[in-house]
């Protein structure tokens, strides 16, 4: 019994522990000149899904949610957000060549096409984030239309 | 007092396995670290071993490595690469061209723009980051990603051998069904399809010839 006691106190200690860990945020107030929003002609509708659907991951400003207060969550957080950010940056477009615009967009839509994105694990708690059939055609048909133009 | 002992106990147990658990992981990067570094070292001992053999192999096995290493930076390089990864999504076989995307990647990397004009390096370096990219993900990906993937970087490839150029005789092939028609390079004339393998492995045609 008393085994029990000693690992409860220590998972309870550790889990206090892991608390003092800093994480690094994702926040940012200045939008850059290379902004897609900025550089690109976006329909308000589109501007407004894309901010709510994608840009926590792939901008420099994360709307955190209440949980990324607690480890490990911000560790999980953190990582998927630099990862989303390493593979596209909405802030950073016009930094792209032509040749990596084409190549994004066409990932966008990929990936937007066949529902990988947005992640499940991120629409499971942001139920906003959610793409309806209409809405992914609507972004999917906009990127196409870039992308044809960027070729 | 006891239980302030056994909770000084605790706080400290709980220390020692936070502190382990920290060491664990600096621990774990080091030894990726140190698998690099001997895979590195046992490339450099083949050479040595080599080096020493004197018997009848050895002229023959110095002369292969000459060729790769003189070879190591240029697009020839890319290019063998890019045609084994093409051929392993011909034959379908996910793990091999997941092994090709890796080394694609790497001889990418190693590219040395140096010789060409300033705007051919500004191209160049374009196209490289961005095929780049592309192989990455077919290292890491399922078939039918790898060939979504392959699509781009067939077209970054032909890109850059249009600026490189190559010793090679190249045929670009076409095929009208992937993905609204998609083109690839071949080292052969026939037609053998990287984007649908055995499904439909000759479907296609020769679109133009290279050299």
């Amino acid at each position: 019994m008393k085994i029990f006691k000693v690992i409860a106190w220590i998972a309870l200690i550790a889990f206090v522990g892991i608390q003092f860990f800093p994480t690094d945020r994702n926040e940012s107030d200045l939008i850059p000149q290379t902004d897609f929003m900025l550089v690109n002609q976006v329909p308000t509708s589109i501007q407004n899904q894309l901010k709510e659907s994608c840009y926590d991951c792939h901008s420099n400003n994360t709307k955190y949610p209440w949980y990324n207060k607690i480890q490990p969550a911000a560790w999980y957080l953190e990582d998927h957000v630099k990862e989303g950010k390493s593979e596209l940056n909405f802030n950073e477009w016009d930094s792209l060549s032509r040749r990596r615009k084409a190549s994004k967009l066409r990932s966008i839509i990929k990936q937007v096409e066949s529902d990988e994105m947005p992640l499940s694990s991120y629409t499971l708690i942001h139920s906003d984030a959610v793409l309806s059939k209409a809405q992914q055609t609507e972004i999917i048909e906009y990127m196409r239309q870039l992308k044809g133009e960027a070729n | 007092m006891s239980k302030l002992r056994s909770t000084l106990g605790v706080v400290a147990i709980a220390f020692i396995t936070l502190t382990a658990v920290s060491c664990n992981d600096n621990k774990k990067e080091q030894n990726k670290a140190d698998g690099d570094h001997s895979e590195m070292s046992v490339d450099g001992d083949h050479s040595e071993m080599n080096h020493d053999n004197s018997d009848g192999h050895h002229d023959v096995d110095k002369n292969a490595m000459a060729i790769n290493d003189s070879q190591d930076s240029k697009a020839e390089v890319i290019l063998k690469d890019y045609f084994n990864l093409k051929n392993a999504l011909v034959g379908d076989d996910n793990a091999k061209a997941k092994d090709l995307g890796m080394a694609l990647t790497k001889s990418l990397k190693s590219f040395d723009v140096s010789s060409h004009s300033n705007t051919e390096q500004t191209e160049l370096k374009d196209i490289i980051v961005d095929a780049t990219e592309h192989a990455e993900h077919i290292s890491e990906s399922d078939i039918a990603h790898q060939r979504e993937h392959f699509k781009i970087l067939s077209k970054d490839i032909t890109d850059m051998v249009a600026i490189t150029g190559t010793n090679k005789k190249l045929y670009e092939q076409f095929c009208p069904m992937y993905d609204g028609g998609s083109v690839w390079l071949s080292m052969e004339k026939d037609i053998k399809n990287p984007y649908y393998g055995s499904q439909m492995l000759n479907c296609g045609k020769l679109q133009r010839e290279i050299n």
